[in-house]
């Protein structure tokens, strides 16, 4: 196995992980005491993060099936993290079984539980990559076997491009994504904001610093400059419960404690 | 119980009773359904945000009117079993209600909401109780299951990709240490106090010492002695963290002391935090191009014919010399040129004459070469011999002398026997305070002086005549700048009428105010003059010159105005130009012939061709007087004299000196008689008399006695600026 140089030689267990954290958000096991303690620490700082956790795993699951409706028949998820409830594939396909779904995800360990989780399925799979780095995603054999590069795809970024600094240049790095795309492709993202909420947004940070993917919010108009090239979908930038909600009871009075903006965007 | 405090939605009640309409189609279920809808509806309400589940809020309350199916049942079947309330518990799990507030409120509820929703007789809560003991045990079974599961997932995840990722550290330092091991060049791995810790095959294979060997030494021990200052310098400042890398040529010896060149590079490694920890050498052998470029070099460096070194070895051996040369040492070259050789070349053909040449290289290398001695051909058939720290002159004379004779015995080529014979030109000297270029350009000169002198000889190095040459060298090669830049001048000595020391004439004299030399008279550049041809321009512009101050004279004077006298030199009256240049210098300046007197010596008019007679002819028919200087000095053919075109006799100081001294011993006798009857000779050719060298009243009055017509001299008046001239003139008047 090749093993890319960005990749680190060594699973350092003694630091959290922002994949196994967001699993211990959602309710799983897939996680260790130091990934639980530091989550433990984030929800003490900011008792929603569960709710906000969940708003975005929803988020994913109504944007998935959106796309779906929209004629989507292949998606890559980017930054997938650690299969959970609700992962793409089982979504797409619930809705289409011939959904196809290719997962991308440098963390090693959400990659190698990823791939025992799809063993099997012939429609989803999982390159281990860097996310800054789209040509060796689009050049993975796994790639070339699930995607048709010409037929359009929805490219899910979700709760992921706050792990990239600015230093790398998100806006160039999602512009390199949308001219590998076909017309009619979609971008699903999500990000985290402090907008709303800026009070806390320091020691969130100062949180995550702590593991390989340190956080970084950005404004509106900055997740609006991701979408450059792309044309919104209805209802643009919202909060994360206030994108398609499935009912109106889904939106409490107070969206903008779910720190996190959703949208979804069409290439012309 | 009351509802939740906001109700619930109308449109779900609506959706979710076509649900149930649709889906239920127990009896019981009809009967209780609108309970049910409610419980679930109650239920979904209590749970939502407490788990993440993969479902809309719809789906939601559909899961749990399943379950809620489920529950009743269990409820009422008889006899009674809390089973189905156990797989509830474990459904919810499999749905991933898996938070803690999540089975909490579900347990409230079913104490709370579901005997009501459901009807249940309040006769058996013992019932209820086993349900929400069976749900929540069948909840923590399945949850400890999951969990279980996930962590034994998450941990398979965890081995997998440790795995991989040493896997790939594995794959990728076997890769490493297989370009380490295989590669075609050399390298080790040293620690900063230079103890080497391991070597590639190369290596060992290119210094001939096994691993274990190797890891014995220290990076210091293969010091070579021959190793630039520069390598080890470089080298210490890599072990102290100062330099990343260097690349240098360096030898090194074999074990089996053979000694290899390589290309040798350096490396720093340094670790995370930039401490230097490890350095690396990659040595690349390169003996084999360096003995080839040992061999062009040789080939560069040597005479192909006589295999001697050549002029650019020479030339390399004697800047070494001097570069390590101590102070008092001195250095000694014999530069050696073949005598007619030339001819030998000419005459038996060029293989003979390369023959001769080795075979004189055989001869003067057999004599000659030593530990500081060089013989290197350095062109045609010219040899040098350098002498390194040579003690005294008599070294390289000696040599000299040994060369002459080692070259006296004939050599044999094919069926020629040559005799030859070569000039030498040597100099010996200190090093100090002379450079190669200088020790080779005196050889050379040497050299020449040798070939002049006579040749089978050597010459020793003169500073002095070198001087004097490099002075005549030096003043013939800036003449013709010198005119231009008015660096030459003319003085004026009058000529004087003996009856009445009136001046009737002025000699012109050329000076040179050198810039280096200062002030030259003539007789320090006029013979160089002639030597080089620079004498016609230089004459030319002294004429020019002379008649200029002539023309002012005339302006001045009038009749008064003294006539000049130019001397001519015998190249310039022999210059075809000659009576051309005279009358256009007349015209120009305006001046009339006949006051012009062209003073040649006995030797430019006697015993020449005719031509130059003809030109003085042309002149004399112009009006121009032709005087003979220095007369009685040269081997003037008297009887010729009457033919030439001669009107004035000049006395050559000699003669007049002696009609100075007081006549003790005679001899002023004979020098006036001597006079007296040059002065019958010319006035009996109609040629008038000027004497030279009048110093004293006394000799001026003897000579107007003898009759001579006029005198020059410091008696009258030294050479002087024109002005003087007119300052006597001006006087007279």
């Amino acid at each position: 196995m090749e093993r890319p140089s960005w990749a680190p030689a060594d699973i350092d267990l003694d630091r959290p992980s922002a994949a196994r954290v967001y699993d211990y958000y959602l309710g799983g096991s897939h996680n260790f005491a130091v990934d639980r303690e530091m989550a433990e620490q984030a929800i003490a700082l900011w008792p929603n993060l569960p709710l906000i956790m969940q708003a975005n795993r929803a988020f994913l699951r109504r944007a998935v099936r959106y796309c779906v409706d929209q004629g989507i028949r292949q998606f890559l998820d980017i930054g997938s993290g650690i299969p959970t409830v609700g992962n793409v594939h089982e979504v797409a396909q619930e809705a289409d079984p011939r959904c196809r779904v290719l997962y991308v995800d440098f963390d090693p360990v959400a990659v190698a539980h990823s791939r025992a989780i799809l063993a099997g399925n012939e429609r989803a799979d999982i390159v281990h990559a860097d996310l800054r780095k789209p040509e060796d995603i689009v050049g993975s054999p796994q790639f070339g076997r699930l995607i048709e590069p010409q037929r359009p795809m929805a490219v899910l970024m979700v709760a992921v491009l706050h792990f990239i600094d600015d230093a790398d240049d998100p806006v160039r790095l999602v512009a390199r994504y949308r001219d590998l795309l076909a017309p009619g492709s979609y971008l699903v993202l999500s990000h985290a904001t402090q907008d709303g909420q800026p009070d806390k947004v320091e020691d969130h940070q100062k949180l995550y610093a702590r593991t390989r993917t340190p956080m970084h919010m950005r404004s509106r108009a900055e997740v609006g400059a991701l979408f450059t090239g792309f044309e919104l979908v209805d209802p643009g930038i919202v909060y994360l419960p206030q994108w398609r909600p499935e009912s109106s009871d889904d939106v409490d009075e107070h969206p903008e404690r779910y720190t996190g903006y959703a949208a979804v965007g069409r290439k012309p | 119980m009351s509802r939740p405090a906001k109700g619930i939605p109308e449109p779900r009640r609506r959706h979710l009773g076509l649900a149930a309409a649709a889906g239920s189609d127990t009896a019981r279920g009809t009967r209780h359904g609108d309970g049910r809808d409610a419980f679930a509806l109650a239920w979904a309400d209590a749970v939502v945000g407490t788990s993440y589940v993969s479902m809309s809020r719809t789906e939601v309350e559909e899961h749990l009117r399943g379950l809620t199916d489920r529950l009743a049942e269990a409820l009422f079947t008889e006899p009674f079993t809390a089973d189905a309330a156990r797989q509830v518990g474990a459904a919810m799990v499999g749905a991933h209600f898996t938070g803690t507030e999540t089975l909490n409120r579900t347990i409230a509820l079913v104490a709370d909401e579901l005997p009501l929703r459901l009807g249940l007789d309040r006769s058996t809560p013992w019932r209820l109780s086993a349900l929400q003991g069976a749900l929540a045990a069948g909840y923590a079974e399945a949850l400890r299951q999951r969990t279980l599961d996930e962590q034994e997932a998450i941990s398979q995840a965890v081995f997998v990709a440790r795995d991989q990722a040493e896997q790939a550290l594995r794959v990728s330092e076997a890769r490493f240490r297989a370009v380490f091991a295989e590669a075609a060049i050399g390298m080790g791995i040293a620690d900063m106090d230079g103890n080497i810790l391991d070597a590639n095959a190369s290596l060992l294979d290119m210094f001939g010492y096994s691993l274990e060997e190797l890891t014995r030494r220290n990076v210091r021990d293969f010091m070579h002695a021959e190793d630039a200052a520069s390598v080890w310098r470089l080298y210490d400042e890599l072990v102290s963290g100062q330099r990343d890398h260097f690349r240098v040529e360096k030898r090194f010896e074999r074990s089996d002391g053979e000694v290899i060149w390589t290309h040798l590079t350096a490396s720093l490694i340094r670790d995370d935090e930039g401490r230097p920890t490890y350095q690396v050498a990659m040595i690349e052998d390169v003996t084999d191009r360096h003995l080839l470029q040992d061999r062009l070099r040789y080939q560069a460096l040597h005479d192909p014919l006589t295999g001697l070194p050549n002029r650019a070895l020479f030339l390399e051996r004697l800047a070494e010399a001097f570069d390590s040369a101590a102070e008092e040492d001195r250095i000694g070259l014999c530069y050696l040129d073949l005598d007619g050789f030339k001819v030998i070349n000419d005459s038996l053909g060029h293989d003979v004459g390369d023959q001769l040449l080795v075979a004189v290289g055989q001869r003067l290398d057999a004599c000659v070469s030593a530990p500081g001695r060089l013989v290197a051909r350095i062109g045609g058939d010219e040899f040098i011999i350098l002498m390194e720290r040579s003690s005294s002159t008599r070294d390289v004379v000696a040599i000299a002398d040994h060369v002459l004779a080692a070259l006296e015995a004939p050599i044999r080529v094919r069926e020629h026997e040559l005799s030859i014979s070569a000039s030498i030109g040597l100099v010996e000297r200190s090093i100090v305070g002379t450079t190669p270029a200088d020790v080779m350009r005196d050889a050379d000169i040497t050299l020449y002086w040798a070939k002049a002198d006579g040749k089978a000889k050597w010459a020793l190095f003169d500073p002095e005549r070198n001087a004097r040459e490099v002075a005549r060298f030096t003043l013939s090669t800036t003449m013709p700048a010198a005119i231009e830049r008015g660096e030459f001048y003319l003085d004026y000595q009058p000529l004087v009428r003996l009856c009445d020391g009136q001046v009737v004439g002025a000699e012109a004299l050329v000076r040179w105010h050198h810039p280096e030399f200062g002030l030259l008279a003539p007789d320090r550049f006029i013979g160089l003059a002639e030597e080089t041809g620079q004498i016609v321009p230089l004459g030319r512009w002294v004429l020019r010159q002379a008649c200029h101050q002539a023309r002012l004279w005339q302006d001045r004077f009038g009749s008064r105005a003294p006539f000049i006298s130019v001397n001519l030199a015998v190249r310039q009256s022999r210059d075809p130009g000659l009576v051309a240049d005279v009358a256009k210098i007349l015209a120009d300046t305006g001046v009339e012939a006949t006051r012009l007197q062209l003073e040649l010596t006995e030797s430019a008019i006697m015993g020449t061709a005719d031509e130059p007679l003809d030109a003085l002819r042309a002149l004399s028919a112009m009006g121009v007087r032709i005087a003979i200087d220095d007369f009685g000095t040269g081997y003037s053919n008297l009887a010729y004299l009457r033919h030439l075109p001669v009107h004035e006799l000049k006395i050559a100081g000699s003669f007049v000196e002696g009609l100075r001294a007081s006549a003790s011993d005679g001899s002023h006798v004979v020098d006036a008689r001597i006079v007296g009857t040059l002065v019958s000779l010319a006035h009996a050719l109609g040629l008038g008399v000027t004497a030279e060298g009048v110093e004293t009243a006394d000799q001026a009055r003897r000579l107007d006695d003898i009759g001579c017509d006029s005198g020059q001299g410091w008696y009258y008046a030294r050479p002087g600026p024109p002005e003087r001239i007119d300052h006597i003139l001006s006087d007279v008047r």
